[in-house]
């Protein structure tokens, strides 16, 4: 059997650039190395006992290796599609190369491709759409209705704009809550409810602490949007069709500082179930290793949680008594095509054809599961595999991730408002400068 | 005995000057086809120059010159002026492109496919060579089953007789050679402007093997400049917003966020002194700046001192294995260990508030992340400051010593009066350096706080924030990648860091006439 390590780094940090970048990456290097040194044999002992070696270079700009099909790609994914492409390459008669990009692959898919050395494909979550756009560095996808009809609808939302569609999506992503069903039999149906019972799991001594959702001390807005979304606060305003208007920012409104008060509740001058401690880097561990009632993660965390010794259960994101639903975000990953890709027509039938089959979409999800993008493949492999139905259960209620090129400004300023709250600061004040502060970056040239 | 060796030299001299000029003349037909014409011009000038310097015996002090001078022209004056160069303009996100490519893309992600056309199986094929041969798509309709040829022309029947079909595809046909997938890809600039015009639209390929009816919905107008939907017939017309030029409609919606590079003159460093936003914080952050320097130098220095002078003394045993023990903190990575140190200092579940039984919020408050800051920097410098200390004191001659004794100076007044003075003088310049690397030490901010803690009014500004990690910040953080930008601002750092470099110079030059 093969090394089954994975990065223990949620995929998402790739999509939502920020100033976590370079020490996501740089951790993602050294579970890269761990990874290494563990050589081809899942060697005993805690995944964690192997010590890095080396020097991680994390700094170099990735170059582009010389074949007639080049995708860069995460190293979850690089799994399933080496296999393909190199089936891909031996009936075509061509060369093909898999690269695993380690850290900041939307950046450097743009400027390699601006610099005319990207690759022919990349896969990368839909909020690359609009850096993407704005760099044009994307080619759309002649998918024609028949084609995408396969697809989820939300899914293909994401990816298409201006009546083209810009990537084929393969797996969909959304926040769940994960129990741990030996300290909490029954899923709480309320955050009151979970509250409730995740501490009286702890008073039983069952478990360490109720909740482990991540935090940290510059905040996460990913990860506490769903709760804040169910007590009536939004990050912006719908437009009638559907799409976010980011002339309404709803940071700061009433709305928001209701919302944030009651996150405030939860936080550490409160029930102390948030707390900045728990942040990206420990909050799965903490569910892992049975110390923690509840996780709030998504399918990232679902291979080590199977790999633990802890019973567990899938369940949406409750929502706030006598509130809205919970909404997290709804991301989707999906293959897309360089717009100065050096072999577009290869590029092209690989994601047109060759990808866009239920056996490769099978494929991806056997290597790397998440809830398939396609519905027949979603349906097929929730029959065998109920965590997927489940997972994708918690996206009914989801809001698309934006895809604004400012984003990368404006999640930082509401993590880290967020952070501020749990950590015990005015909500009022706090979302208004975080209101402020997300204005100018939305309206920044 | 004399004569070989002029030989010799002279051979050499030809061998190694015909190689230089041979390199250049197998780079000119690749330069001039990439039309690098001023690449093409500074090869050809530095060969002149090298082959006057050395192809005669006059020139001899430019014989010594020539080699560093071009290096210093390589490697310090070439990116200098690059990067002043790029100051001037707005190249960073949505200005990667010139104006001309970024029309290009915008009509060629214009194509739509006709409503309820028919799809066709492709065989890309050429009555030429299949790298420059003129294009023929032949055409199987998908449902029909009907055959098509089709040209720059237009599209036309096809008679079965005339090719062959194998399982619909048209797989040979007489006077025509069909391409390979690999002649299909390699002929993708050309097959990317290719299109067989139909009274819809036009057919173009899709991927090996497929070809569907497209339409443009975008036209650009070169006289006037303007892109006009051929669907609404909205008109486009550029429209400047901030830095950068859009293609707007006349109600002021953008056609695309994608605008294109373009001089800006010194707007960028207009903003880096007028953008209240970018100076609030920039004292504060000066002052921490030179105060993380200094007191990085100052701490790692006298830890390094200290351990130093203790295990020079004879009496010590076992100094071998204290020395490698205490050089560990160097060898591991620096990237590792600056994120293990800021798991270390987890409030709840770090390794200083567990062992320690204190409870201090480490990285949340601006005063103490300062402390746990300087804390790992000098766990991470005092072993080179040791080894540097280590090797000074060793090269100080022990007579000195013994003659103090002799003085009648005791062992700590020694020190102060012989030894410190001595070692300073070593180590000095190394100082110096030192506070120019921590002056600008990304890594263990960007590793170990990223900056923060933040307020939620400014995430831009943080409380460890030095000017490097506010600066890239401001230029990679929340408006993508803002290169132009990123030049001024590192033009500006370049210039307040050559000013503390010359005052530095300054004083050690003092030092040096002191002694």
């Amino acid at each position: 059997m093969k090394s089954t390590r994975r990065q223990r780094v949620p995929e998402r940090r790739g999509a939502l650039r920020g100033r976590h970048g370079l020490a996501g990456a740089a951790t993602v290097v050294l579970f890269a190395l761990v990874a290494c040194s563990g050589g081809g044999s899942d060697a005993g002992g805690s995944p964690d006992a192997a010590t890095p070696a080396g020097s991680p270079g994390a700094s170099d700009a990735p170059s582009r290796q010389d074949a007639d099909l080049v995708i860069w790609t995460t190293e979850p994914a690089s799994r399933a599609v080496t296999p393909i492409a190199k089936k891909f390459g031996q009936e075509n008669g061509i060369s093909v190369a898999v690269q695993v990009i380690a850290s900041d692959l939307a950046a450097n898919a743009i400027t390699a491709n601006a610099a005319g050395n990207g690759p022919d494909i990349v896969t990368l979550p839909n909020d690359f759409l609009g850096g993407a756009l704005q760099n044009g560095a994307v080619a759309p996808l002649s998918l024609t209705a028949d084609d995408l009809s396969a697809y989820d609808e939300g899914a293909v939302t994401s990816v298409t704009r201006n009546d083209q569609v810009w990537a084929l999506p393969y797996g969909t992503e959304n926040l769940v809550l994960y129990r741990n069903t030996d300290a909490v039999a029954k899923a709480p149906s309320t955050v009151e409810d979970l509250v409730g019972t995740g501490q009286a799991a702890v008073g039983k001594g069952k478990v360490k602490r109720a909740l482990a959702l991540p935090v940290g001390q510059e905040g996460d807005a990913y990860h506490l949007y769903a709760f804040f979304s169910s007590a009536g606060g939004s990050l912006f305003g719908k437009k009638p069709d559907g799409q976010y208007d980011p002339e309404q920012v709803g940071i700061g409104d009433e709305a928001s500082v209701k919302a944030a008060q009651k996150i405030a509740a939860l936080g550490e001058k409160g029930s102390k179930v948030l707390s900045r401690s728990i942040d990206g880097t420990n909050a799965i561990a903490q569910f892992t290793e049975g110390k923690s009632a509840y996780l709030v993660s998504g399918p990232w965390a679902l291979a080590d949680i199977r790999k633990s010794e802890v019973s567990y259960d899938i369940t949406p994101i409750p929502g706030f008594q006598g509130e809205a639903p919970a909404a997290p975000f709804l991301g989707v990953q999906a293959f897309w095509t360089l717009s100065n890709a050096k072999n577009p027509a290869f590029a092209e039938e690989f994601v047109t054809k060759t990808m866009n089959t239920p056996e490769a979409m099978t494929a991806m999800y056997d290597e790397d599961p998440r809830p398939p993008a396609r519905t027949d493949v979603l349906k097929a492999v929730s029959a065998k595999d109920p965590d997927m139905a489940k997972l994708a259960a918690g996206a009914k209620n989801a809001s698309l991730l934006p895809d604004f090129p400012f984003m990368a400004g404006v999640w930082p300023a509401l993590s880290q408002a967020f952070a501020s709250i749990v950590g015990g600061e005015d909500p009022a004040a706090t979302m208004t400068s975080a209101g402020t502060a997300i204005r100018s970056a939305v309206t920044a040239p | 005995m004399k004569a070989p060796s002029i030989v010799a030299t002279a051979v050499i001299r030809v061998l190694c000057l015909g190689t230089a000029v041979g390199t250049a003349a197998a780079l000119t037909p690749v330069l001039i086809a990439g039309r690098h014409y001023v690449f093409l011009a500074i090869v050809w000038a530095v060969i002149a120059v090298v082959l006057a310097t050395y192809a005669t015996a006059r020139a001899v002090p430019a014989k010594y010159l020539v080699p560093g001078t071009l290096l210093l022209i390589l490697f310090i004056v070439v990116p200098v002026l690059s990067t002043l160069q790029l100051s001037t303009t707005n190249y960073g996100d949505g200005t990667r492109t010139t104006r001309q490519e970024t029309v290009e893309r915008i009509l060629a992600n214009s194509v739509v496919q006709v409503p309820d056309s028919p799809k066709f199986n492709l065989s890309v094929a050429t009555t030429g060579s299949p790298a420059s041969g003129p294009i023929t798509f032949f055409l199987v309709d998908q449902k029909s089953g009907a055959l098509y040829s089709g040209t720059e022309a237009g599209l036309a029947p096809l008679e079965r007789s005339a090719v062959t079909v194998t399982d619909n595809f048209v797989s040979a046909a007489t006077g025509y050679t069909i391409l390979t997938p690999l002649q299909v890809n390699a002929a993708a600039d050309r097959l990317r402007d290719f299109t067989v015009p139909t009274g819809n639209g036009a057919i173009r390929q899709r991927g090996l093997h497929e070809a569907y009816e497209g339409r443009r919905t975008l036209q650009y107008d070169q006289g006037t400049g303007t892109i006009t939907n051929t669907v609404t017939g909205v008109r486009y017309t550029t429209a400047r917003e901030g830095d950068r030029e859009y293609f707007v409609g006349p109600d002021g919606t953008r056609l695309s966020d994608q605008s294109w590079r373009s001089d800006v003159g010194l707007a960028n460093y207009r903003r880096a002194f007028t953008d209240q936003h970018i100076l609030s914080g920039f004292t504060r952050i000066f002052i921490w700046n030179v105060v993380f320097a200094t007191a990085s130098v100052a701490l790692t220095f006298l830890v390094g001192l200290g351990l130093a002078v203790t295990l020079n003394d004879s009496r010590v045993r076992g100094q071998k294995v204290y020395r490698s023990v205490l050089l560990l903190p160097y060898a591991i990575p620096g990237f590792i260990s600056i994120l293990v140190w800021s798991g270390f200092y987890n409030q709840d579940f770090g390794l200083i508030n567990q062992i320690t039984g204190l409870h201090v919020n480490w990285l949340g408050s601006a005063l103490w992340a300062k402390v746990a800051l300087l804390l790992t920097n000098l766990w991470l410098g005092f072993p080179y400051m040791f080894l540097v200390s280590t090797g000074a004191l060793q090269a100080i001659p022990s007579d000195l010593r013994e003659a103090a004794s002799i003085d009648g100076a005791g062992g700590f007044t020694a020190f102060r009066r012989i030894t410190f003075p001595l070692l300073l003088v070593a180590v000095t310049p190394l100082l110096v350096a030192s506070f120019a690397f921590n002056f600008n030490n990304y890594n263990v901010i960007e590793l170990l706080t990223h900056g923060g803690p933040f307020s939620p009014g400014n995430p831009d500004a943080g409380a460890t924030d030095i000017l490097i990690s506010y600066t890239v910040r401001l230029a990679f953080g929340g408006n993508g990648a803002q290169l132009g930008f990123a030049a001024a601002i590192a033009t500006l750092l370049f210039a307040i860091t050559a000013i503390m470099a010359a005052a530095q110079y300054r004083i050690t030059r003092r030092l040096e006439e002191m002694n």
